[in-house]
């Protein structure tokens, strides 16, 4: 085990290091934005992953955390008229958000599968109205954003949203990776595959359940905050977009939900494979993409690859 | 004598207009092995599921060892040592049977458990259950035989001071039969009260020092097994007028 | 600053409009109300009969409730397909709940896309003698446009209520759910039912969509908008209750029209899922529910 955590940390500082060499070596912004959509991206599915493949509670309402953290970070800009660093906003969006998932996990006591799911539909379309409707959010018109001026000793502010989105991610990949392996994750789990029977074993169900949605919210507001600096215009239909909230949930069951690699490595093939898209036919197959792969992974490998992986290699003689 | 370890006082629950169980008074002594029968529908798994928690009772109280843990959620009961298995298995699915038992140690018994050694812990629990060699089986993919002796084996492995057995016999065959009511009579010999509800009669007689019936709801018996045999109410109770 | 005006024309709006609610909600209440197939494309489906409705109306002119009549047996066949293969991956092996939701949003996310990508996101309308023109009774106005639908889907709502009610396949369909098991005994087959139901349950979209195309302009993502509606209506109603879902429908559309009359109609869509949190919160079994 000991060996493991070692490889695993190693892992995560090669890639910081190598992300600060891409900083210096490449000069083109444009893949700087493609590597902030596909880590945004693999955020939202680690968070997402949390409540739903180590809980068992599917949340179709991703969009609304994201886009409340994105408008927390508007609201505190604009209220603080910029004076406010990134990394404050960005706590104050996790904040912000670990409360509404602190709502949502007493949605759970209630309301149990496919009850659960479409009240956290509800939930988001609610938040959705409400910022439509809040005119110095700029209403269902919009926002703008300004750039900061300052952007440390990177060549432009791209990058740097880039390095502190990788680190943002990698955060939440550690997190998710000791929960996985934690008692609190194996308590998740019994939750996941038979609640009475967790509670009936001594597990808190409640309490687990809140403390699984809550980080979830978090980090999804983590993934949400800068990203009006990352747009420089938001309006609801693009924060709340179904889009968000359908790859939140394709890219942890394409990759595999019940291992924290799973979404990781669902959101990098996905969210690689929709840049590439975007790039050589169009952003709206994309869109179309997500669906049919959706489907085709939950139909045909419910596993995800993940799953996939662990049958061939069992498969195999020892 | 001892205090009981469990006394159920006036319990009353209901479901919308009906009444499940009335007025139940239902007390089990330190170490004590006692039989829960009734006809189907008599309520019997309506009250152990208000003892275990996954029910809360109307009116009445319950108290175990001394507190009252009425309105106790089932978990924290569970922690306090009340264990129950459940008449239809439900395993941990995405588990195997070694890890389907760690979640009772790391939780239940969590207080009473080693915590550097729940693996080994889990593996004993298996070997009394005579489920060792299945230890890293998917816990889907077991008998019914062995699902039921993983049932009992979550529960035990919870480290209870009072076990109910919920028909974990039902179906089984007469040697599986006597296997389980052996592992169930070695753990009452560590001190483990245990309620035993059984439609198998031979089972059910052989196992408790006392037997409580109920019918529609109501105790209508208590008494030694020999007492309840030859009770003209209980035979009523089965076999109508 | 009530006016008796403004609320009566608002009030008959909202029977008229929840007379239509009923009808989306109609196939859902039998997949999931029924059925327990939670399919959350039911509102895409509904779309998908609109833009049909559109393409045949404005090349050839056809009433728009005709097509959605002529198309339902194509609505059917597409239901009885996604059935077996919600079948074959999710119900037989027990996985429905995660894989199953999964599955349904993602054949709504396709099926929106796709409309988008084929059709762009103008705005769609059709033609018919009756829209645009109204009459009065007294000072409130009735849209032909609102009250041609709302007499359609009486019709269709009234004749499958009466289908489930008293055909042996309706009854059949009704007891499904609830004890399959008898049924075979019966000599029925539980999975054909089933699969026969939620045919008729897509079939319906059909006519919705081409209900929903007279009322108003039709774009891909306004379906969207309706999930939170029909999820609503047949949560309220209680699932498994046809009736109560209707009532459900008209309490909703009521609602919803005297909000938009008075509060303005960006608050429309919350109206729906605020009803729906607030029966889940309260009283899910909802009105006449049987659980």
């Amino acid at each position: 085990m000991k060996l493991r955590v070692n490889a695993f940390w190693l892992c995560a500082v090669a890639i910081v290091a190598g992300g600060l060499v891409l900083t210096e070596v490449l000069h083109n912004d444009y893949y700087f934005n493609a590597l902030y959509v596909i880590l945004q991206g693999t955020l939202m599915a680690v968070a997402w992953n949390i409540l739903g493949g180590f809980t068992g509670y599917v949340n179709f309402g991703s969009a609304g955390f994201f886009a409340v953290g994105a408008y927390t970070s508007i609201f505190l800009d604009k209220y603080f008229g910029h004076t406010l660093p990134l990394p404050v906003l960005i706590a104050a969006a996790a904040a912000v958000c670990a409360l509404i998932g602190l709502g949502v996990g007493y949605l759970s006591l209630r309301l149990k599968g496919v009850y659960f799911s479409i009240a956290t539909l509800a939930m988001a379309i609610v938040f959705a109205t409400l910022i439509s409707n809040w005119r110095y959010m700029g209403g269902a018109r919009g926002a703008y954003i300004l750039t900061p001026e300052t952007f440390l000793w990177f060549h432009s502010y791209i990058q740097m949203l880039f390095m502190v989105m990788l680190l943002l991610t990698l955060g939440a990949v550690a997190i998710s990776r000791n929960l996985n392996f934690s008692r609190l994750g194996r308590g998740l789990a019994a939750i996941r595959d038979d609640e009475v029977a967790a509670e009936c074993a001594g597990v808190p169900t409640l309490r687990l359940k809140l403390i699984s949605t809550t980080l979830m919210g978090a980090l999804m507001g983590v993934a949400g905050a800068p990203y009006p600096f990352f747009v420089t215009f938001v309006d609801p239909a693009s924060a709340f977009s179904l889009f968000v909230a359908v790859n939140a949930i394709a890219m942890p069951m394409i990759g595999g939900t019940a291992h924290w690699i799973g979404p990781v490595i669902g959101a990098l093939l996905l969210g690689s494979a929709q840049q590439v898209i975007t790039v050589t036919v169009s952003s709206e197959i994309n869109v179309l993409l997500v669906g049919v792969m959706l489907v085709g992974f939950v139909t045909l490998a419910p596993q995800g690859i993940v799953g996939l992986a662990q049958k061939y290699f069992r498969r195999r003689p020892r | 004598m001892s205090a009981p370890v469990l006394t159920v006082g006036n319990l009353t629950k209901r479901f919308g207009g009906f009444v499940a169980l009335q007025n139940v008074d239902v007390h089990v002594n330190a170490g004590e092995r006692l039989g829960l029968i009734g006809p189907n529908g008599s309520g019997k798994t309506t009250l152990i599921n208000c003892i275990s928690g996954a029910l809360f009772n109307d009116e009445g109280s319950i108290v175990f060892e001394g507190r009252d843990i009425t309105r106790m959620p089932a978990h924290q009961r569970a922690r306090l040592g009340v264990a129950r298995s459940f008449q239809i298995p439900k395993p941990f699915r995405s588990m195997s049977v070694l890890e389907n038992l760690r979640v009772p140690l790391e939780y239940a018994a969590w207080s009473r458990a080693e915590h550097r050694h729940i693996t080994d812990e889990a593996m004993a629990v298996l070997e009394q259950m005579g489920l060792k060699e299945r230890a890293d089986e998917n816990s889907a993919g077991l008998t019914q035989v062995d699902m039921r002796k993983l049932e009992l084996a979550r529960a035990l492995a919870a480290k209870p001071r009072l076990l109910v057995s919920d028909e974990a016999m039902a179906g089984l065959s007469s040697s599986e039969v006597d296997e389980i009511l052996e592992i169930l009579l070695a753990l009452n010999r560590r001190g483990v009260a245990v309620i035993m509800i059984e439609h198998i009669m031979r089972a059910v007689m052989r196992f408790s020092e006392r037997v409580v019936v109920l019918d529609a709801g109501q105790k209508i018996a208590e008494g030694t097994p020999a007492e309840i045999v030859r009770n003209p109410q209980v035979e009523r109770a089965y076999l109508g007028e | 600053m009530l006016s008796v005006d403004l609320l009566s024309n608002a009030l008959v709006a909202g029977v008229l409009l929840g007379g239509f609610y009923a009808a989306v909600s109609i196939g859902l209440a039998i997949s999931f109300g029924q059925l327990d197939i939670v399919n959350i494309a039911h509102p895409a489906f509904v779309i998908v009969g609109s833009y049909i409705a559109w393409i045949l109306n404005s090349r050839f002119g056809f009433d728009p409730v005709l097509i959605g009549v002529l198309a339902t047996p194509v609505f059917f066949f597409v239901g009885v397909v996604m059935y077996r293969i919600y079948y074959a991956a999710f119900e037989r092996t027990g996985q429905e709940s995660l894989s199953g939701l999964a599955f349904f949003f993602g054949v709504m996310f396709i099926l929106e896309v796709g409309l988008m990508l084929v059709y762009g996101v103008d705005y769609r309308l059709v033609s018919a003698d009756y829209i645009g023109k109204s009459f009065h009774i007294g000072w409130v106005g009735v849209p032909l446009r609102m009250l041609v639908p709302f007499t359609a889907a009486l019709v269709m709502t009234g004749g499958i209520w009466l289908y489930l009610s008293r055909t042996f396949m309706g009854r059949a369909i009704l007891a499904v759910a609830q004890d399959p098991l008898a049924l075979q005994l019966m000599g029925a087959d539980p999975v054909r039912i089933k699969q026969f139901a939620f045919g008729l349950a897509i079939a319906t979209t059909s006519i919705a969509g081409s209900l929903l195309i007279i009322i108003g302009p039709v774009e891909p993502s306004i379906g969207r908008d309706y999930i939170g509606r029909v999820f609503a209506i047949v949560v309220l109603g209680g699932m498994g209750s046809i009736s109560g879902m209707f009532v459900a429908a008209m309490i909703l559309g009521v609602v919803e029209s005297v909000v938009s009359t008075f509060a303005g109609p960006s608050w429309a869509p919350a109206v729906a899922f605020g009803v729906l949190l607030l029966t889940l919160a309260l009283r899910p079994s909802g009105l006449f529910g049987r659980r």
